[in-house]
């Protein structure tokens, strides 16, 4: 088991580095990041007084092993635009993005969990002829599209919801449907499958057979040993949801990191462009590491392969 | 067919007790509704795209600004007329004839990324699945690397910093969504490696590039196609949320995304602008989603009736 853990500990930490070092080389992805930033009028003196400045003079190696190290100990750079440290503005934005990511993984299993059980239970009924509908429409429809014509909808035609701002709970109720719905097709249909699998087992059949009510066997006997597969893809679709926010945080204008992520593009903010693309790696990377000790929790026979 | 020839009669009677692979395979193709939709509407969209310059009604880009904002013929509208079936835009653009260049954007650009990601997944994948061992941690190292960067922001950071064209939105993408043919590719070359045909190629002494591209690669094709539908309309949807954007094909060029970017701010007055490159979107990932879930069941062993 611990050395299970070790060998997983050991990759993410690899993973992490690599990640850094990739996110650090983005500044070179224009060619020289000091005629970039000096701009279009800049003098040959101003770029090499930014270069000075920013330390692009030095090594790269140097460079990169410098950002890391401030990087370890939570300094993530300037913002070139707002004249703050990165990682203040990052954490400052943070919760709302955790807070949306949430809801919507909230809002994509309470849908797609009971879908799939009842898909399982009875195949190729009316139900699961449903799941299946929700399943195919669900991933042929671009995220932003479903989002604009629910504020058309629910914000404009009805006006039930309001289309913009993050105060209150019903600023999250179409953001979280928007960000959430598209990943209910892949819960749902892994749910179905383990579903379907279990309840082939002969200890669910002896469980009927022992007098237990079905609702008991189902949900309780079944749906426990069929949700493990879901909780770790659950947990990566999560990580998967704070990268793809950047779409709806725009368009539903909440304050969060890929709200900033897109006002900073248009604001040519490159550190924090960069810190945004880090956190969220790291976010996942660790995210991925606590799903694989949860599985090895909840199956043993993980714990020695 | 008329059956003179008496041999043919033979072999026709010959096929009717035991119908031959192909014919078993046609009867599954056919007798699957989803995918003889979707193999159709995709084939129907592809035909308009390529045709686009000559059945469009009207130049996409030219604007005559007195004919702005006509709405579609189906309106109740004085300014409706037959002229521009689809309406114009707020440039006063024909809006079909810049639906049906559209197409050719999104087909295109989905493509080719999808092929760049297919080259680059299947090698990785097939390096790793059939040398196993130290190149197989490697492998998998780079795969669990790349699936930590969050595809929509590398993508958003990078086009904003190397500047948007068609070339580097293909390449963005490509370079970035390969994750799933490499997954895949590696699972099914394990299983190919430990088969008989692949060990008597070794014994005749193939070189290892024979038995990769000619007993392998045949062999794991039929997911190869799957995942492609899969990753095909992942890049049309990618290419259409960097548009939306403002990151990806760059104003005027008629993309379905940025159809609805542009129409944003006019949606609350004129909602049909941003309903018809939406629906456009949906039922081309439509199609595609049904000829790749088709596609599936006919291939798989399970869905062999």
């Amino acid at each position: 088991m611990t050395g299970y853990l070790l060998r997983r500990l050991g990759v993410a930490v690899l993973v992490a580095l690599t990640v850094s070092l990739l996110t650090f080389s983005m500044i070179y992805l224009s060619g020289d990041p000091a005629v970039a930033l000096a701009g279009e009028a800049a003098t040959q003196e101003d770029i090499e007084k930014i270069r000075v400045y920013y330390g692009f003079d030095r090594p790269i190696v140097v460079q990169y092993l410098d950002w890391l190290w401030r990087a370890v100990q939570g300094d993530l750079g300037q913002s070139n635009y707002l004249r703050e440290p990165v990682a203040n503005v990052i954490f400052e934005r943070l919760p709302t993005t955790m807070l949306l990511g949430a809801c919507a993984l909230v809002f994509a299993l309470v849908l797609a969990i009971p879908l799939g059980v009842l898909a399982a239970i009875r195949p190729n009924s009316l139900i699961d002829r449903l799941a299946l509908t929700i399943a195919v429409i669900g991933q042929a429809m671009p995220s932003f599209w479903f989002a604009l014509t629910m504020v058309l909808w629910f914000g404009i035609t009805w006006r039930l919801l309001p289309i913009t701002g993050s105060d209150s709970w019903a600023n999250f109720v179409m953001p979280s449907i928007a960000l959430g719905y598209y990943i209910t097709p892949v819960v749902m249909r892994l749910t179905r499958a383990g579903m379907m699998d279990v309840l082939q087992a002969d200890y669910i059949r002896t469980a009927r057979a022992k007098g237990l009510r079905p609702a008991t066997v189902l949900w309780k006997h079944a749906l426990r040993n069929a949700i493990i597969p879901v909780v770790s893809l659950a947990a990566v679709q999560f990580g998967f949801m704070l990268g793809g926010s950047i779409v709806i945080e725009t368009i539903f204008a909440i304050n969060g990191l890929g709200y900033l992520a897109w006002e900073s593009i248009q604001r040519a903010d490159l550190p924090m462009m960069q810190a945004i693309v880090l956190v969220i790696a790291i976010f996942y990377i660790v995210l991925t590491f606590v799903s694989d000790l949860l599985n090895a929790w909840l199956d043993p026979r993980l714990r020695t392969a | 067919m008329a059956v003179t020839d008496p041999s043919l009669r033979v072999d026709a009677a010959a096929r009717v007790l035991e119908p031959s692979p192909g014919q078993i395979l046609r009867r599954r193709v056919f007798g699957h509704a989803g995918l003889v939709f979707g193999l159709a509407v995709l084939i129907a969209i592809i035909a308009v795209a390529l045709l686009a310059p000559w059945i469009a009604p009207h130049d996409p880009y030219d604007q005559v600004l007195e004919r702005k904002l006509i709405p579609p013929v189906w309106f109740d509208s004085a300014k409706v007329t037959w002229e521009h079936p689809l309406g114009t835009d707020h440039f006063g653009r024909d809006y079909l004839s810049r639906l049906l260049w559209g197409a050719r954007i999104s087909l295109m650009i989905g493509f080719s990324a999808m092929l760049i990601s297919f080259v680059i997944g299947t090698t990785i994948g097939v390096l790793a699945g059939y040398f196993g061992g130290r190149i197989d941690m490697v492998c998998s190292f780079i795969i669990t690397t790349r699936l930590s960067l969050p595809v929509v922001l590398v993508a958003i950071a990078v086009v904003s910093i190397v500047g948007s064209s068609l070339t580097v939105v293909i390449w963005v993408l490509g370079l970035l969504i390969w994750d799933q043919f490499a997954v895949v590719t590696r699972a099914a070359t394990m299983q190919m490696r430990k088969r008989d045909f692949v060990a008597s190629a070794e014994a005749i002494g193939c070189s290892t590039p024979r038995i990769l591209l000619s007993e392998i690669m045949p062999n794991i094709a039929n997911s190869l196609i799957v995942v492609a539908t899969i990753e095909f309309a992942h890049a049309i949807i990618l290419e259409a949320a960097l548009s939306f954007l403002g990151l990806g094909v760059q104003p005027p060029e008629p993309s379905w995304g940025l159809m609805i970017s542009e129409a944003k701010g006019l949606m609350f007055f004129d909602s049909w602008l941003i309903a018809i490159p939406g629906a456009a979107l949906f039922v081309l990932l439509l199609a595609i989603n049904l000829l790749g879930d088709g596609l599936r069941d006919v291939t798989s062993p399970e869905g062999r009736a």
